[in-house]
């Protein structure tokens, strides 16, 4: 009996060491991924910043003339609509449930208000979620949480666009993980559609010249044709950048995630090991107790002469 | 020689920035347009069009632009595009293909799809090397 409980703890070591293995590749290979989805956050500011500034530049210089919907808003929010960012697959730590606990908050408010909500998931485990509890979504996508492209950004932009401008939604939000560092993320609830007045104001309408004083801007076509065609630009824009910086969050709390799993094997490795070699000891133990009684027992039968028995009886009653 | 910053950014990377002296693009409904250095500030929606630019080193940088803006302001060009393509990076038979797909397409009916189509294709043709073989010749 003791000698099964040491083939079932060795079993189960070798199970957790396997286990080990495991996580511990995928947080080599999270580790890895974060560095180049790190790069592909940074290759990415050049042209939010760029098209930023021209946004700035033609909502000061054209602004009276664009009747865009994307910049102007609604008088009336009764549909807001949240583009909810997660990834496609678990192990991650609490990466997923930080945004879906966040997104469904903000859900939640909105019902208390008595106004209506939509939901856009983007990544698998955020469709599973909102679907199992019943939440209307609007449109879901994925397989693409780890690394994004700017065909996925563009789709969604559009979709998203579309049923604004149809009137499905009066707002939309983004809720997604903000990459800060390797060490630190957060789940942030961003206003996508229409534009915040913040990012659209600021700009003078001017730009320096060749000599470096400011002055007008041409335009070809028109000031309002340009920011018509920019703006849902810029709403991809704007998805691209929380994707990259969801992939990046998601390498990282999945390299934590793994790390602490690893750490968790090992430990248990080290106690299952100790339990193990006691109970070995403790059979070996036992055998050499039941081969001496055995023997012991045998001799009893026999002659008594071969067997000094003197010094065993001594020490037993000394006891 | 005065010369002028050219930045060609795309949403995923940099394309490719430096100095360069003149740069030829194409505005939606304006026609083409070329910037020397000291240009006056300018903003313009672009449409799919071949750009080149010339660099200071000497050559022509030619790129496939498909859709975007440009920005002109204190000596430096950029140009935003959700897709662009250098002319060495083009598959030229797949621009081929999608050319005489998108032909084949207009013949039978008026589609805008095909119609955007062709223009990217010709984009890409002329960016490459030239467009051969089609009634058009190069832009």
């Amino acid at each position: 009996m003791a000698g099964g409980q040491e083939r079932i703890l060795r079993g189960r070591i070798r199970s957790v060491q396997a286990t080990k293995k495991i996580t511990r590749a995928m947080e080599l290979i999270a580790a890895s991924r974060i560095v180049k989805a790190q790069q592909r956050v940074a290759a990415a500011v050049p042209y939010s910043e760029t098209i930023t500034d021209v946004v700035k530049d033609l909502a000061a210089a054209g602004g009276s003339s664009s009747q865009s919907p994307l910049l102007a808003g609604r008088a009336e929010v009764t549909t807001t609509a949240y583009v909810v960012i997660t990834a496609d697959r678990g192990l991650c730590g609490g990466y997923n449930s930080g945004v879906q606990r966040a997104a469904e908050g903000e859900v939640k408010a909105d019902v208390l208000d008595g106004k209506s909500y939509a939901l856009v998931t983007v990544g698998r485990k955020a469709e599973g979620y909102f679907k199992f509890r019943g939440y209307n979504i609007a449109a879901s996508y994925g397989g693409f949480s780890d690394s994004p492209t700017y065909a996925q950004a563009r789709e969604i932009g559009q979709d998203v666009v579309a049923r604004y401008i149809a009137g499905e939604f009066d707002r939309v939000e983004l809720v997604y993980t903000r990459f800060i560092s390797a060490g630190s993320q957060e789940v942030v609830l961003r206003p996508l559609v229409p534009l915040e007045r913040a990012t659209v104001e600021g700009g003078d309408g001017k730009a320096p010249d060749a000599a470096g004083t400011p002055s007008d801007y041409e335009f070809e076509p028109d000031p309002g044709t340009i920011l018509d065609t920019l703006l849902p630009r810029y709403v991809e824009a704007r998805i691209y950048a929380a994707l990259l910086n969801a992939a990046a969050s998601e390498h990282a709390f999945r390299q934590r995630a793994m790390k602490s799993a690893t750490d968790n094997a090992e430990e248990l490795i080290k106690n299952l090991s100790r339990i193990m070699n006691r109970a070995r000891q403790d059979s070996i133990t036992t055998e050499i107790m039941e081969i001496v009684s055995g023997a012991e027992a045998l001799s009893g039968g026999k002659n008594v002469k071969t067997i000094d028995l003197g010094p065993i009886a001594d020490l037993g009653s000394s006891n | 020689m005065a010369t002028m910053q050219v930045e060609l950014v795309s949403p995923e990377k940099v394309l490719f920035t430096g100095e360069a002296t003149q740069v030829i693009t194409r505005t939606l409904g304006g026609g083409e347009i070329a910037f020397l250095p000291g240009h006056a500030p300018f903003l313009g929606a672009l449409t799919e069009c071949h750009t080149r630019i010339t660099l200071v080193e000497g050559g022509v940088l030619d790129v496939a632009v498909h859709g975007g803006f440009v920005q002109v302001a204190g000596n430096t060009v950029s140009i935003l595009s959700d897709i662009a393509e250098l002319g060495d990076d083009i598959d030229r038979n797949r621009a081929l293909k999608a050319k005489d797909a998108a032909e084949e397409l207009l013949r039978k009916e008026h589609d805008a799809e095909a119609v955007s189509a062709l223009s990217r294709a010709h984009a890409r043709l002329s960016a490459s090397g030239g467009i051969v073989g089609t009634s058009q010749g190069a832009h």
